[in-house]
């Protein structure tokens, strides 16, 4: 009886109390992932822990390589992936830069990897804790970046991530980032797939015409200088270009394979449509953020809260489309970007630069920078800074930059 | 149960008896831009004839990428991708990876396949050191790691890499009014530092390109053996080492019969001297001054006499005092420290 139960379930969705690096790891045995990397950095080496778990169970069949160094993990999926398989790697924090030289090629390869950044802070000093900056810092070569906020999330958006990077219009790598232990490591229930979904949704890799094996005679990635370089990095352009299309289809696919509404992929708008005003920010920011927002609504502030899901590729026109509903637009960073346009975080310097086109109206964006190497951001710092941007709705001048939540 | 355990088989690569057994099949051929004489092409030429049809290549940065394969002209006739200067064993690594898990879960084909990554003595010996040390000790993936050195990063301008020669005249080390050894460092022995770090290595080998027929049998005995394997091959470079491109070969061959590129091979855990350094160890050659070698090259043109001796004496202690001459540097004397009862 036991027996026949198993073989239901298998067909049937099921739900688990897991953390947001068990889904990641969940999703990467349902997209039946060849190739798997390891290093301990916390906190992203909790994926590759339960990876391990599955494999020594015989629940997933992979190769498990535990490499002896970032730059190492990264090379050795990028040649898997050149190869033919599927792959699944990761890092955190100064982890993902000691892969640095490695994470500049894989683009430009046209390799489809998949990588999880668990976010954390990068070192001097060292810290376990949340920041953006690690998965921030590859922004311009290539990669996409998604920044997701719950374990369900993770687990669909790994497998969105196999199935956008391998669709032959992309072949390029992406990153998921998800924030070092507000989300990593935060239990929640997960609908999990199952096999026969993922399989649906998800068709088997093919490299094509760029297959690294003896019956595929080609040279990748000779050496050729200024005579071509310009022409390959084009290449990559044309993907970023055509990219927030492919993302679309493939979320629309999703929904009708998995029978779950996600809606807009690339933002989520939460009591948006009658605001004056509205706080922006990625990742687990949405919890406390969404939590402030109910209890201003309840004191009869107009507010709400866009979250960020995909940075890489920045959905310019439809955000821009969507913030310039508002009077004022206050972004909350949970990243640094010294010596910057009004020394403001990364996103807010590019929500300005999506904004600025056209002949739309051009609220005012303020930059908060708060959160940092994981501190904690509270319902009360969410209020403090709606404060700020209802004074900037209201017309009154405020402080472009302000960091929130520091010590004084 | 042997620490050499089989887990995938290789190809079975017979060696090649005599020159009419050699394939005719080139698969290094025209479009490569290396300088004449160059012996580190010559090395690639060897290692793709060796190899054959069933073969990939992963080459790292260095010479043999950037003179060597240029887009649009790229002389393999296997398929080759590059992989970043420290990379070669990752590369390899995760290529053979690659073709078990898809061979085992029926994706490709289940056959064996030659996995071949190279790189230089910069990217070898410096900076892949690492990621080379860390792919040998995975039994289950067949592949090979080829380092060919020519004792400098020839590429990039002839500077000192961990290989080059103490006191070479290169761009990081040339000799001025006050100093005149720059490079006091002495050459790593990278050969034997693999095979001593990592016993489960069933096939552990220097080689000389002036050698092509026992390279390339070298390089068809590591690809067939099974597991990672490595292979260190002297690639005289006539830009590097400024001297006439037609020496090339004699200086190969001056090398190992100086006593100072020892040849041998590490065969699941058994040594055995090769070509004339088995002569010079079995005492039917006799090994030849360091003079004859060094004063034919202009890196070491200013040498004094006393260089030279200097240089004899390493080399010497290389041969008389090191417990496993010209493999592993630990000193006889310790032979004699018996515990006491």
């Amino acid at each position: 009886m036991a027996t026949v139960a198993m073989e239901q379930a298998k067909h049937v969705e099921q739900e688990a109390l897991i953390t947001g690096a068990e889904a990641i790891a969940v999703a990467c045995k349902l997209a039946d992932v060849d190739v798997v990397t390891a290093y301990p950095i916390r906190p992203y080496d909790t994926v590759v822990q339960y990876i391990s778990q599955l494999v020594a169970d015989g629940e997933m069949d992979c190769e498990y390589i535990a490499a002896e160094g970032e730059h190492s993990q990264f090379e050795i999926v990028k040649h898997a992936s050149a190869c033919g398989a599927r792959v699944f790697c990761g890092s955190s924090g100064v982890g993902w830069m000691y892969a640095m030289e490695c994470l500049t090629v894989t683009p430009s390869l046209r390799i489809p990897m998949v990588a999880m950044v668990g976010n954390r802070a990068l070192d001097d000093p060292g810290a376990f804790g949340v920041e953006h900056n690690d998965a921030l810092s590859v922004r311009d070569l290539g990669w996409n970046l998604i920044w997701v906020d719950s374990a369900q999330e993770c687990i669909d958006t790994a497998l969105l991530a196999y199935r956008i990077a391998e669709d032959r219009r992309m072949m390029v790598p992406i990153a998921i980032s998800c924030d070092g232990s507000f989300l990593t490591h935060s239990q929640a229930l997960v609908k999990i797939p199952t096999q026969e979904q993922v399989k649906q949704f998800l068709p088997p890799y093919d490299r094509g015409e760029l297959l690294m094996h003896p019956d595929n005679l080609i040279s990748i990635a000779p050496q050729c200088n200024e005579d071509w370089v310009m022409e390959i990095r084009r290449s990559n352009y044309e993907v970023a270009a055509h990219s927030l299309g492919v993302i679309s289809e493939c979320y629309a696919e999703f929904e009708k394979v998995f029978g779950r509404k996600i809606g807009n992929p690339f933002f989520e708008e939460y009591m948006t449509e009658d605001a004056d005003y509205v706080l922006l920010g990625m990742g687990t920011l949405s919890t406390p953020a969404k939590v402030a927002i109910r209890r201003m609504r309840a004191e009869g502030k107009k507010v709400g809260f866009v979250r960020l899901r995909w940075f890489r590729p920045f959905p310019a026109e439809a955000l821009a489309k969507c913030l310039r509903r508002f009077k004022a637009i206050g972004v909350v960073d949970r990243d640094y970007s010294l010596g910057s346009p009004y020394l403001s975080g990364v996103v807010a310097t590019e929500i300005r630069t999506a904004l600025y086109p056209g002949d739309g109206p051009k609220p005012p964006v303020l930059g908060f920078i708060c959160g940092l190497g994981g501190r904690e951001v509270l319902v009360p710092d969410i209020e403090k800074m709606a404060g700020y941007v209802s004074q900037a709705a209201a017309g009154k001048s405020v402080p472009l930059t302000q960091w929130i939540g520091l010590r004084e | 149960m042997s620490i050499f355990s089989e887990v995938k088989p290789a190809q079975k690569l017979e060696p090649f008896k005599g020159v009419k057994t050699i394939a005719h099949e080139e698969y290094f051929t025209s479009g490569h831009r290396t300088c004449q004489g160059c012996f580190s092409a010559q090395t690639m030429r060897l290692l793709a004839k060796a190899a054959g049809p069933r073969t990939i290549v992963l080459g790292s940065t260095g010479c043999m990428y950037v003179a060597n394969t240029s887009y649009y002209t790229t002389p393999w006739g296997v398929p080759w991708m590059h992989t970043q200067l420290g990379s070669s064993g990752s590369a390899a690594l995760g290529a053979a990876a690659a073709f078990k898990a898809q061979m085992r879960k029926g994706k490709i084909k289940d056959e064996p396949i030659n996995v071949i990554a190279f790189c230089g003595d910069g990217g070898g010996a410096d900076m892949g050191l690492g990621a080379i040390s860390a792919t040998m000790l995975h039994p289950a993936y067949n592949l090979l790691i080829l380092m060919y050195d020519n004792e400098t990063y020839a590429n990039t301008d002839i500077q000192i890499s961990g290989c080059s020669p103490y006191g070479a005249n290169t761009s990081f080390s040339t000799p001025g009014k006050v100093k005149r050894i720059m490079n006091q460092r002495w050459k790593k022995n990278v050969a034997g530092l693999i095979a001593a770090g990592h016993p489960t290595v069933k096939y552990v080998g220097t080689a000389v390109s002036s050698e092509p027929m026992q390279a390339m049998n070298q390089i068809r005995k590591a690809l067939s053996i099974g597991g990672p394997t490595f292979l260190h091959v002297l690639a005289p470079c006539p830009k590097g080492w400024d001297y006439d491109p037609i020496l090339s070969s004699e200086l190969g061959e001056l090398a190992v019969k100086t006593g100072i590129f020892p040849l041998y091979e590490m065969v699941e855990g058994k040594l055995e001297y090769i070509g004339k350094t088995k002569l010079l160890v079995n005492g039917k050659l006799k090994r030849l001054p360091v003079r004859d070698y060094l004063l034919k090259q202009g890196r070491f043109s200013h040498f004094t006499d006393d260089d030279v001796e200097y240089f004899q004496t390493k080399v010497d202690e290389m041969w008389d005092k090191w417990l496993i001459p010209g493999v592993m540097p630990v000193l006889k004397d310790l032979e004699a420290d018996v515990v006491p009862a």
